[in-house]
């Protein structure tokens, strides 16, 4: 998809241990451009670990992520610089609280880009309507809801201006009935041809949204594909139980 | 007359306000003390936070030190103790006495406040590509001094009455007025009653302070999450 036809990340023989435990075993995992690749496997098995390895917030032992082509190394300015580029959403939003919610969007593009002040604002109160919260540019987040709390940390990532946008669990943290707000947004976004990277148990956001699903098992991926290859015909014995187990209170329309 | 009681608190109110210049050197030196001791607090609490060994062990041996000795023998070696290299004179050895004093408490108080919030803060600000020191100073700070309210009001409490110790190195502060004026008017009771009425006078105005302050940042953005 990318005119060098080189896949935007690339994670080559990735390891890393908390200790003695071994968390992630040689995961390898190429990400195009314009893809949307959902993770989905147990609790424990190392999907956040993952995700927070490619934008450094956890740092593997062995093995390789690159972005774009170059490799992301350890130098804490390189890995500011990659960050700005990788758009992260929290399962506990992990909004600023002292500021704004126009704030909280300008935050990236003003502190970080040095982007000049009234720019950023426009930018922001364009991302504020984009996610559907155009009314609350001058709230504090301890006044929103939660499905409304993620829709600005989405919004928050998106003004950076990303490459690829990182979801650890974006919706689990919300009462059943804002799941769907949240998960709309991203929706949009993957149609829009952002990269996405998504941990999530929402399989009808996979199965709308999702280009691959990834199966993870105690740290390594036992299998990927599309999302009607993943979900109709598994092939590994442990895909087809996790997926049983989660598939059938999928069947229930969660409505958006 | 014979009294019952063998004090004559009649002379509290006339002899009240010889006590002002005295009061107003306590606040001087108790203020300049906190504001030494809040600059020297942040200092030792973000070296007691630094991931290196050498910074942090240099905060945690201030703190070691000033926490197990009393204020009144710090008074005293920058008072007395110094001679041999600088004559101090007695105003700025208070407030340094205190202010070093105070900060390594209110290191203890910022370290605990900073501590407190929650790590994803940070995580959210570093993957928006915020450098530490930045996230630190945009995101984790501002949080951490509104918790740090409470017990920085307490602090600053316990510094104004300690400044009280600056009579023993001849500071003409409150205490030191009351001890003056006992004597030369035989009247130490009275005397020293009118200092304590001070010093509950100041502490209830910083009390109140506090408190206000307390409930003006609960309103203005009901932080919680
Ligand atoms: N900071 C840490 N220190 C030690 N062990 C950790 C740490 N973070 C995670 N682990 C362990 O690493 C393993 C993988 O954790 P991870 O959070 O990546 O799993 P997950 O697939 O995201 O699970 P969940 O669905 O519960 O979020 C788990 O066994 C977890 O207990
Ligand atoms: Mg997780």
């Amino acid at each position: 998809m990318s005119i060098h036809d080189q896949p935007l990340i690339r994670i080559k023989r990735l390891n890393k241990w908390y200790g003695d435990l071994h968390v992630l075993r040689d995961i390898d995992l190429d990400v195009q451009e314009q893809e949307v690749v959902v993770i989905i496997g147990a609790s424990g098995s190392g999907k956040s670990t993952l995700l927070r390895c490619i934008n450094h917030l956890e740092r593997a032992q062995k093995g390789t992520i690159t972005f774009d082509g170059k490799p992301i190394r350890t130098s804490e300015k390189v890995i500011n610089r990659f960050r700005q580029e990788m758009g992260m959403v929290f399962q506990h939003f992990n909004l600023f609280p002292h500021m704004s919610v126009i704030g909280n969007i300008m935050e990236g593009p003003v502190h970080v880009k040095h982007m000049p002040k009234h720019e950023a604002r426009e930018l922001a109160i364009h991302l504020l309507d984009k996610v559907g919260l155009g009314d609350k540019t001058d709230t504090y987040p301890s006044m929103l809801s939660g499905g409304q709390k993620q829709r600005v940390a989405i919004a928050r990532a998106l003004a950076m201006e990303p490459r690829v946008m990182l979801f650890d669990e974006p919706t689990s943290a919300l009462d059943p009935e804002l799941v769907g707000e949240v998960i709309k947004v991203m929706e949009d976004l993957g149609r829009e041809g952002m990269t996405m990277v998504v941990v999530t148990h929402e399989m009808w956001f996979a199965r709308e949204a999702a280009h691959r699903v990834v199966y993870m098992d105690e740290g390594s991926i036992l299998e990927e594909g599309t999302p009607e290859q993943m979900f109709s015909s598994p092939e590994n014995e442990r895909t087809k139980t996790f997926l049983r187990q989660i598939l059938p209170q999928e069947e229930a329309p969660v409505g958006a | 007359m014979d009294r019952i009681i063998p004090w004559d608190f009649s002379v509290i109110p006339e002899k009240f306000m010889l006590f002002r210049d005295a009061a107003l050197y306590t606040l001087q030196i108790t203020t300049m003390g906190i504001l030494v001791g809040l600059v020297l607090g942040l200092i030792a609490a973000l070296m007691k936070i630094s991931n290196q060994r050498v910074v942090s062990g240099l905060a945690g041996f201030y703190i070691f030190i000033i926490r197990g000795t009393p204020l009144l023998l710090q008074l005293f070696i920058i008072y007395y103790g110094m001679t041999t290299i600088v004559t101090i004179p007695p105003f700025p050895s208070a407030v340094i006495a205190l202010g070093v004093h105070n900060g390594a408490y209110i290191a203890e108080i910022f370290r605990g406040s900073i501590q407190s919030i929650d790590y994803g803060q940070m995580e959210a600000a570093r993957s928006l590509g915020m450098p530490k020191p930045r996230a630190m100073r945009r995101i984790i700070l501002p949080q951490a001094f509104k918790r740090a309210v409470p017990p920085l009001g307490n602090q600053f409490i316990i510094a104004l009455k300690d400044s009280s110790l600056a009579s023993t190195i001849a500071v003409p502060e409150l205490l030191l007025r009351g001890r003056q004026m006992g004597s030369s008017t035989f009247m130490y009771m009275e005397m020293l009653i009118i200092v304590a009425i001070w010093y509950l006078l100041m502490t209830s105005v910083l009390t109140y302070g506090v408190h206000r302050l307390e409930k003006r940042m609960r309103v203005s953005d009901r932080v919680h999450t």
